[in-house]
């Protein structure tokens, strides 16, 4: 029997003002606690929310990015619960009239193919505050900075089938709102947050399984692991004969599983109804078409143009546009090296490797773009060997020094002297009698891919010194001299 | 719409409400009585009515995105029942 998986995905984006949404209070990351809640973040008797202009442009620019419907008339709702951290006893969120509607947007996938995704809509609300729960016996402390931090919470079609287009969807929507400017985009701090419905069903059905919500995931890795993970527990319960509860579950990293968090059987009873103190949010055709034509470049334009300009392949276009930080520090690395695949493919390769391995992101990246641009004109300029200018690029990201001096004091500047290679070449060719009978006896059109065990042998031999292009064009007459 | 006890119960648990064993008849009596408006406001026909979100006819004013308020957190914790490093305490709470 085969399985499918269904997934959604709601994505909390905090949206990049310098004040809360209803309040004049700064929303800067980082402040000392409870510095930057005032009264109306605090819910004092007698305060009145006020709406704040940037935020409805923000969600407008979001709105028209995906061509999306939008609200003419959008509606503040409250979203009543009880918890320490949000003092008003309620949330105040748009249910019933988002300010955007229906919308939709393309995801490439490895294969290359491009899958359409809806977008359900996307609404405005604020941020609760955070609660510490470690730091005191027998209270939680409140840090109520964050409540009034303008969110705007997109929610997608459940039209995700595998944990590779969530996280498809998860990075271009991503790359729309850093490329709006409307989100930095910070996931280690909880400026871009993602929640996966996901549930398990028979392929072919149209009924939905029951789903669970997995909240509290902070990187696009952790996505494609919780979901995936998500997908097999749900699989092996229902082929159990078991049923799937209906539920919010966390994610925990060091685990590498979703554990339950709260189930919807004891669900809030969240007794939505239109917010009294705010009156609706009525916006023109005018300014709506306004914000649509001062737009940025969005990923989709971004990446077009990557192809037309730097002829780089649909798939290094499509990898090096959709993050606008990358694309900018790519750019950058062009402008000094002047070769565009040369670029792509380290930056996409081993730098992409180092950013991974120490979970970085290109703006926190300890490599500047110059370095990198250096490091590839090294490479150009014959100076480099693939393997020495890993090592180099590895020294540069310990802080090791500049490039030039990198490549003096490891010794790693390129063998290009003729006479040098040819000795490695001879030695080599000398102690692999096997390899060599092995090539002798073989079809002369079948000598060719023999030729990689020879080279590996040599670069190990130069210790990645020699350059390859000058081994090969000796290699083969001192092996075809022996035949 | 007919409600039990339980419902009181549970409307009480949601708004956080202590109510007394002996009101809960008189509670459910009274919103009971809410409903039964509710339900002869049903029957009016709205097909041509558009949403009313809000009883005022005005539209919602806008603010500029400028920091107005400075750090006030001294005075403003000042009537909170407990305090520590710049926190608010509350009982402890996990959900």
């Amino acid at each position: 029997m085969q399985w499918e998986a269904v997934i959604g995905l709601e994505i909390h984006a905090q949206l990049a003002t310098k004040t809360k949404i209803f309040s004049g209070a700064s929303t800067a990351f980082g402040a000392e606690p409870n510095t930057q809640a005032c009264a109306i973040d605090l819910a004092l008797p007698g305060t009145l929310p006020v709406f704040n202009i940037k935020a409805l442009e923000m969600a407008v620019m979001f709105g028209t990015a995906i061509d999306a419907e939008i609200s003419k008339t959008s509606v503040f709702d409250r979203k009543n619960y009880f918890y320490p951290d949000s003092p008003k006893g309620y949330q105040t969120s748009q249910l019933f009239y988002p300010i955007v509607g229906l919308g939709e947007l393309d995801i490439t996938l490895a294969d290359g193919s491009i899958k359409t995704i809806g977008v359900t809509r996307a609404h405005l609300e604020e941020d609760a505050g955070k609660s510490l729960h470690e730091k005191f016996a027998d209270m939680s402390g409140i840090d109520l900075n964050r409540a009034g931090t303008p969110l705007l919470e997109i929610v997608s079609e459940p039209d995700m089938r595998s944990a590779e287009e969530a996280v498809a969807y998860a990075k271009k929507i991503h790359g729309i709102v850093t490329s709006l400017g409307i989100c930095d985009g910070n996931m280690a701090e909880g400026s871009f947050r993602v929640d996966c419905n996901v549930s398990v069903r028979h392929k072919g059905d149209n009924k939905l399984g029951n789903r669970t919500e997995t909240k509290n995931i902070n990187s696009f890795r952790f996505i494609e692991k919780a979901i995936k993970g998500e997908i097999i527990r749900q699989i092996e319960i229902l082929e159990d004969g078991g049923r799937i509860n209906q539920e919010t579950r966390l994610y925990d990293a060091d685990k590498d599983q979703t554990r339950t968090m709260r189930s919807k059987e004891e669900a809030n009873d969240y007794r939505y109804f239109p917010c009294p103190d705010l009156l609706p949010i009525v916006i023109e055709d005018d300014y709506i078409e306004a914000i649509r034509n001062n737009l940025p470049e969005l990923p989709d334009a971004r990446q077009q143009r990557f192809i037309d300009q730097y002829k780089l392949s649909e798939y290094d276009a499509v990898n090096l546009s959709a993050d606008k930080a990358l694309a900018g520090y790519f750019e950058s690395v062009v402008k000094e090296c002047s070769d565009a695949k040369l670029a792509a493919n380290w930056l996409l390769g081993e730098f992409a490797k180092q950013l991974n391995q120490s979970n970085t992101s290109i703006d926190q990246s300890p490599v500047t773009a110059s370095e990198l641009a250096l490091l590839l004109t090294r490479i150009k300029d014959s100076t480099l060997a693939t393997n020495g200018a890993k090592q180099v690029l590895e020294a540069l990201w310990r802080k090791e020094g500049e490039v030039d001096a990198i490549i003096d004091s490891k010794g790693l500047k390129q063998v290009t002297d003729t006479g040098a290679i040819e000795a490695i070449v001879r030695e080599v060719v000398s102690n692999c009698d096997k390899q060599v009978q092995q090539y002798i006896a073989a079809e002369p059109d079948k000598r060719g891919k023999m030729l990689g065990f020879f080279m590996g042998q040599i670069m190990k031999a130069s210790k990645g010194k020699a350059n390859p292009g000058q081994v090969q064009a000796l290699l083969v007459p001192i092996l075809d001299e022996l035949c | 719409m007919a409600l039990d006890k339980s419902d009181v119960d549970k409307i009480a648990h949601l708004a956080r409400i202590n109510i007394e064993e002996q009101d809960t008849q008189a509670y459910l009596q009274n919103i009971t009585s809410i409903l039964g408006l509710f339900d002869q406001m049903q029957e009016v026909d709205t097909t041509d009515v558009e949403p009313l979100a809000h009883p005022m006819d005005a539209i919602q004013r806008l603010r500029a995105d400028d920091i107005t308020e400075k750090n006030q957190r001294e005075l403003l914790q000042s009537v909170a029942p407990a305090i520590e490093d710049g926190l608010f305490l509350v009982p402890k709470v996990i959900d």
